[in-house]
């Protein structure tokens, strides 16, 4: 079941100098429960596209259908209806948090404003989504300052999911964090994605953690999507100059001598 | 509240709050403290300083009580500050705030007037405005608030425009919600630091507009302010320097104490943000 | 194997902080080599390279000693050059590249005005960047971020130091860059006799290019040795976590069918 048709995406920037980050007829579609990555180096596009599907930013030309509708034509109090359907996960840098938030407004938030649970519930749920992410109910109380990295991004998990989302898009969600921490978020994604049937959009230019956790990956390279398919045959057969640029990319572990000397 | 006790943690939010804490209390008691109407003509002219137990700080040329003067003035000083400081930030944080909010685009016309104001220093602007529609504490608090309020209202602008940006704003967007709240809760708390930060020099500016204009002539004439009290001063300024000097010296430590006040303020609401 | 530095229970504290950044680090420099420092966040292992440097902030207590094999510790500069995570940092938007890049060389090797503009110009050719003569007029903005690292490289190298320290130069760029820089890093310094001491998060990226590796941990040195023989056998549990959470493309995917 096709959840998401984007079809001819255009995207310009006003600002003169290089073209970075525009977007050049942009097709994609995306399922019900499964994850696409969209892998590319910046400046890509990448980035760009994920803002212009959440409806950040205006498209420039181009249409979309998601679950059913006419995603792009939504304004106004309908659009913020339906906002319910699609979230995102922001990279977990500066500004990704209100400085002044404490963790139970952050996750609150959008089961208030889509009416999902009466006021007496909520903070039932809200317990319930911080122990579905790994985090101890206690920490509703924090301030977000008050938190590292890694459980960061795990409020930022639910946060998204809270509103029961069919479709999360993913904006280089684990780029900040310790390869450890990394891989407990990859694994918190897959299982949610289980549980919940919740399709992803994954925005990476690491094209290993998108090897982890994506069905179909799609490569971009100068606002255009110059490849699309299955990941272990984007991965294993790469067609395109940037596939083969961002496969080559990917650091390998090193371990016999003469391989280190030939660097 | 935690920026209080921040605030007071801070040598200058200490002093600043105390020093602003006896001038707020003085303007209070103003007529418990120096009964009956400071312009009246109690003494002696031109008693000394510190001669006279009746007239502390002396008398001046038609022999009203200097001291009685202060603690009145103080009043006036405060007053005008404090009604400038609240006339001017809303003003302008309703103007910043359309303007940032709905973006470049968005408000041409306010933002416009709001280049246009700071073309002229804010105490000509007062000059002009109180000229033409004759002294009062009113006229002179809503020229001060206009003159003060341009400069702000474009900090305000870059401070949303900046904040605006943030992911933390997109993602309320992203979760749906209304534009009217995430101005209210996710971008003007965030706002407030620098331009209370301003409000507080503000303040400052005003009082020392005000002494300005009453120094001029053109503050309002049936009250007594330390303007008027340096600019009576002036003719005997040789013979009797502390009748100028006496009301100087509380303006320069009002002036001091808001400054500091300020400067405390912005301390304690930055450790707030602390280092992320 | 000659020393360049033997570093001894060096002990970083910085001002307001409780817990130390680094607590008795013992290790050795050699002269030459390609040294890896590796490890999470909050594992001091920039703590390390900036004392290494003389670059702690101001109000850092230091104690422990750093023995220098030449005497004198080294100039910044002339000795050390040093290359941040941020070529935004390294580089001011007002001056030319070709003023930034000669301006080491200028200072401590008495170069001219043109002699220094020559001397730059060649060392942006031996950091690769495209154009190079256009790029030595030009200004930082004008390049995208893999380029300003590479002429934050050839700012470091001006005055021909003989220790270049890299402080996860790589962490702030996309993907397809890091090798690339990393490679660079590795000739360089291999073919002028210098040593590198190269501070970064992933293992996989120090596993290819450096002789030894040092793992740091929550201040404290956990494991050093050669890289491979780090890797093959680690001893401690902590590097065989790290080697194991590392994922590339050969590591099998956490979804259960890729592809539908």
């Amino acid at each position: 079941m096709t959840l998401l048709d984007a079809r001819n995406l255009g995207k310009r920037y006003a600002s003169g100098g290089r073209d970075v980050g525009a977007l050049d007829g942009v097709s994609l579609t995306l399922c019900a429960g499964e994850t696409l990555g969209l892998a590319g180096a910046s400046g890509s596009g990448k980035s760009t596209l994920a803002r212009v599907l959440t409806r950040l930013v205006p498209a420039d030309g181009g249409t979309v259908r998601f679950d059913g509708e006419d995603w792009l034509g939504l304004s106004g109090s309908e659009l913020r209806r339906r906002r319910a359907k699609m979230q995102m996960v922001f990279p977990d840098v500066l500004g990704a948090f209100n400085p002044r938030a404490t963790v139970a407004p952050v996750i609150e938030d959008p089961l208030r404003i889509h009416g999902i649970l009466p006021k007496a519930g909520r903070g039932r749920e809200v317990a319930a989504l911080l122990d579905r992410v790994g985090l101890p109910a206690s920490y509703a109380a924090r301030s977000i300052r008050d938190v590292s990295g890694g459980q960061r991004q795990r409020i930022a998990i639910a946060r998204a999911i809270a509103s029961r989302p069919a479709l999360v898009v993913l904006d280089e969600a684990v780029s900040a964090l310790d390869v450890s921490l990394r891989e407990k978020i990859l694994e918190l994604l897959v299982a949610l994605q289980a549980e919940r049937g919740i399709a992803y959009l994954f925005v990476s230019h690491d094209l290993a953690v998108l090897a982890a956790v994506s069905h179909r990956i799609a490569i971009m390279d100068a606002g255009r999507i110059v490849e699309t398919g299955p990941a272990a045959g984007v991965i294993g057969n790469p067609q395109s100059a940037a596939a083969r640029a961002l496969v080559r990319a990917v650091p390998r572990l090193v371990i016999e001598q003469e391989d280190r000397n030939a660097v | 509240m935690r920026v209080v006790r921040n605030l007071l943690a801070t040598p200058e939010g200490m002093i600043g709050f105390v020093l602003i804490a006896v001038l707020a209390l003085v303007a209070l008691f103003a007529p418990a403290l120096s009964p009956g109407d400071p312009l009246r003509i109690a003494g002696r002219a031109l008693t000394a300083p510190f001669t006279d137990p009746a007239f502390p700080l002396g008398t001046d040329r038609l022999g009203r009580d200097v001291l009685a003067g202060i603690v009145h003035g103080a009043r006036t000083s405060l007053l005008l500050g404090l009604a400038a400081a609240c006339a001017a930030p809303a003003l302008r944080l309703c103007v910043g705030l359309a303007a940032g909010v709905s973006g470049g685009g968005g408000a041409p016309g306010r933002v416009g007037a709001g280049r246009a104001l700071p073309t002229l220093p804010p105490f000509l602007l007062a000059l002009a405005f109180d000229s033409v529609a004759g002294p009062s504490v009113p006229v002179v608090v809503l020229a001060i608030a206009l003159g003060a309020w341009a400069d702000p209202a474009r900090l305000t602008r870059a401070q949303v425009l900046s904040v605006r940006e943030r992911d933390y704003v997109a993602s309320a967007r992203v979760i749906g919600m209304h534009p009217a709240e995430i101005a209210l809760r996710e971008i003007l708390p965030n706002v407030l630091p620098p331009v209370l930060a301003l409000s507080a020099i503000i303040v400052a500016a005003a009082i020392l507009t005000e002494a300005a204009l009453s120094f001029l002539g053109l503050g309002d004439p049936n009250v007594v302010t330390w303007g008027s009290m340096i600019a009576e001063g002036r003719n005997v300024l040789r013979s009797s320097p502390f009748l100028s000097v006496f009301p100087g010296i509380a303006l320069v430590v009002t002036v001091i104490a808001v400054y500091l006040l300020s400067e405390g303020l912005g301390k304690a609401l930055s450790d707030r943000e602390g280092a992320a | 194997m000659t020393m360049l530095c033997a570093v001894r229970q060096l002990s970083v504290t910085y001002r307001g902080q409780a817990t130390p950044a680094l607590a008795g680090i013992d290790l050795d420099i050699h002269a030459g080599e390609r040294l890896a420092i590796i490890g999470e966040s909050g594992s001091g292992k920039s703590t390390f390279a900036r004392a290494l440097a003389g670059l702690l902030r101001g109000g850092a207590s230091v104690a422990g000693n750093l023995h220098w094999a030449a005497g004198d510790p080294p100039r910044a500069g002339r000795d050390i050059g040093f290359v941040f995570q941020d070529p935004s940092a390294s580089l001011t938007p007002v001056l030319t590249i070709g003023e930034q890049v000669a301006e080491g060389a200028r200072r401590h090797l008495g170069l001219s005005r043109k002699a220094g503009q020559a001397w730059a110009l060649a060392m942006l050719e031996r950091v690769r960047v495209p154009e190079p003569a256009k790029v030595l007029r030009g200004f930082p903005h004008q390049l995208s971020g893999g380029q300003r690292q590479r002429v934050a490289i050839a700012a470091a190298l001006a005055a021909r130091p003989g220790l270049l320290i890299a402080d996860e130069p790589t962490s702030a760029l996309d993907m397809v860059a890091p090798a690339e820089i990393v490679a660079l890093l590795g000739d360089l310094v291999r073919n002028a006799g210098m040593t590198l001491v190269f501070v970064t998060p992933d293992i996989a990226l120090a596993s290819g290019f450096a002789d030894r590796v040092a793992i740091f941990r929550d201040g404290r040195l956990v494991e050093t040795g050669a890289t491979g023989a780090v890797l093959a056998a680690p001893a401690a549990a902590y590097t065989a976590a790290l080697i194991a959470s590392h994922r590339d493309l050969a590591t099998p995917p956490l979804i259960r069918e890729a592809g539908r």
